[in-house]
């Protein structure tokens, strides 16, 4: 009879499609609060309350002016709103910001902060909105695989940044600035973040250990004079040319005036 | 004098009713020959100091030339090319700077030599007339008289004709076997590896990308699926169907009525092989949106289907019609709807 009874739909009990829906909800939802909090646990600030209030003091007396006040943009400069820490890092870290002049592109110049106050003004632009963190220093290691590195980087950067990082021109006055010597973390933050007008490269285009291989190519390329002699500050054809047609044609024609011209 | 210049009026009005000077310069008289410049002698033909100094300079640079060959030697050995790539460096350039002044030590000493110490004379050697003599024109006329008595040439038809025929077909087999050395290219040039549902992968790895990789502002250097397990004519196919995937602002995109199915939200792809001669255009700009061909500066915008906006190239970038499928992967619609690169001939 119990049998009957359970396979009867007409005697289950009416708590029953409740029950099994708010079971439902409560698996389901769960595992989304417990999957968004893995999330979160990455997206969390290791920033304090203080260390924004801080850092937005510094906004307001520094940057404001043309990120306006609460960050949202103005005509002069971009809304900062979802940046990020690493954008603030890598601009004001490399000196970039606070802009000297406005042009077609802003230039690496002598950093005008602390890397304390950088900090604080980190913590604020990324309490702002969620946006690429700081880089974890395990992927800043020029510990990767160099070739690895090194096919990604001619793939992806080599057409503007040039094969071994030399930098290039691009249009109108912008131009893709030389790697030698920049940091680890300020070219982890550039493929993040996107300055300026480089395009971002996401986790999932370059994961991050891509990023730490092409970190270790450029370390290699800094570290390993050119194979090929002297390299002419790595500039290719042009430089090349230049060289060999002042120095080469130049040497082969005073040869052949020496040759033609009758001893004294 | 007086009659001079009547001459000399005369012979103008003379050129003037023979033709229309116009601007030309009319010589007025021809270049004469002007004869050897007089004899200078050589400092080291007039003081035996001089040419005793001039043979040691030579001396020593053939000197010069045998330390060359003698440091070359020792280079080779003493910076040996290793695993390690940068020795070549040292190798090459020390080996290398040997060996020049080996061969530039004999070469100036040789110059130096024949210009200070051998004899110093002035030699005319006046050019003989291209046409031969008439004995010898005759004789060669008899030549090929007797020639073609003996052999019989003009008197033997069969043989002269099967001579003629044979010599015609005998570069026939070459032609043939020369024009099968080349694949045909036939409409390779029309198409690539692209066709409806071919997922679109990262280069070099062949991972496919789902649309929502591609955040706004990204640049994903794309390989056709497949492409990166090939192991046969991989960079052909390659260089015929590399793309650059980019992301912009739907409000951003000014396209076409046609073309409007092309994108999917916001995300554009494009050939990355330029119009103008092929070169790989992968400067994009994410501000202004436009992708500069390094080769040769064409600048193409991206918010409107790659139109050319500066540069040499004549036609706008194909674009890849993409979609994405039911697990989020982006793919191509169809391969390019016209032949990628370059312009060529009947396109």
């Amino acid at each position: 009879m119990s049998l009957r009874r359970r396979l009867n739909g007409s005697r289950r009990s009416p708590l029953a499609a409740t029950i099994v829906i708010a079971a439902g909800l409560l698996f389901s939802g769960g595992g989304f609060a417990v999957a968004t909090s893995v999330v979160e646990a990455n997206v969390a600030l290791p920033y304090t309350e203080d260390q924004i209030a801080e850092g937005k003091k510094l906004f307001l007396s520094n940057c404001a002016s043309c990120h306006g006040l609460n960050s949202e943009g103005t005509e002069a400069g971009p809304s900062l709103i979802g940046v990020g820490a690493a954008s603030v890092d890598f601009q004001v870290g490399t000196g970039r910001m606070p802009g000297q002049a406005s042009g077609p592109q802003l230039a690496k110049k002598p950093v005008q902060f602390t890397d304390e106050q950088i900090e604080l003004m980190a913590a604020y632009v990324a309490s702002l909105a969620p946006g690429p963190a700081i880089p974890e220093a395990k992927y800043l290691e020029a510990t990767g695989d160099a070739t690895h590195g090194g096919e990604l980087f001619r793939i992806n950067c080599a057409m503007c940044h040039n094969a071994v990082g030399a930098g290039g021109a691009l249009t109108e006055g912008k131009y893709a600035p030389v790697l030698k010597g920049v940091s680890a973390k300020h070219v982890y933050e550039a493929m993040v973040t996107g300055p300026q007008n480089m395009p971002v490269f996401n986790d999932s285009n370059l994961t991050p250990t891509d990023k730490q291989d092409i970190i270790t190519y450029l370390a290699y390329v800094d570290a390993n004079e050119s194979a090929g002699g002297y390299a002419l500050a790595s500039l290719g054809p042009v430089a090349e040319g230049l060289f060999i047609w002042i120095f080469g044609l130049g040497g082969i024609i005073a040869i052949t005036v020496w040759l033609a011209a009758k001893s004294n | 004098m007086a009659g001079k210049d009547l001459e000399r009026g005369k012979e103008a009005e003379g050129f003037e009713h023979q033709f229309e000077t116009g601007l030309a310069v009319i010589p007025q008289d021809k270049i004469s020959d002007p004869g050897l410049e007089p004899h200078r002698v050589r400092m080291t033909d007039k003081s035996p100091k001089h040419a005793k100094n001039a043979e040691r300079q030579v001396a020593a640079l053939f000197v010069l030339s045998v330390v060359g060959s003698f440091f070359a030697l020792w280079a080779y050995v003493a910076f040996p090319i290793t695993d390690d790539l940068s020795t070549v460096r040292a190798n090459n350039l020390w080996l290398g700077l040997g060996m020049t002044l080996s061969l530039l030590g004999i070469g100036i000493g040789a110059v130096h030599w024949a210009k200070t110490l051998m004899p110093d004379f002035e030699v005319s050697e006046p050019r003989h007339q291209t046409r031969g003599s008439e004995d010898v024109r005759a004789a060669a006329v008899e030549i090929v008289k007797l020639a073609d008595q003996e052999s019989g040439f003009s008197r033997r038809k069969l043989i002269r004709r099967t001579m003629y025929g044979a010599l015609a077909l005998f570069p026939l087999p070459a032609l043939v076997v020369f024009g099968d050395l080349g694949p045909v290219v036939g409409d390779s040039l029309r198409h690539t590896m692209w066709k409806k549902g071919t997922r679109l992968t990262k280069d070099p790895t062949g991972i496919p990308i789902k649309a929502s990789d591609v955040t706004l502002g990204s640049v994903f250097h794309v390989i056709p699926e497949g492409l990166a397990e090939m192991h046969e004519h991989k960079l052909e196919e390659k260089a015929k169907a590399a793309v650059l995937l980019v992301r912009l602002n739907q409000e951003d995109l000014i396209e076409d009525e046609d073309k409007k199915s092309w994108s999917y939200d916001g995300i554009v792809a494009y050939s990355k092989i330029c119009t103008h001669v092929g070169c790989p255009v992968a400067l994009y700009e994410q501000h202004t949106h436009h992708l500069l061909c390094p080769c040769h500066q064409s600048t193409f915008d991206v918010t409107e289907h790659c139109k050319v906006v500066f540069g040499p190239a004549a036609r706008p970038l194909p674009q890849l019609p993409i979609s994405v499928d039911a697990e989020g992967y982006l793919i191509a619609q169809s391969d390019f709807l016209e032949p990628v690169g370059p312009s060529f001939w009947e396109r």
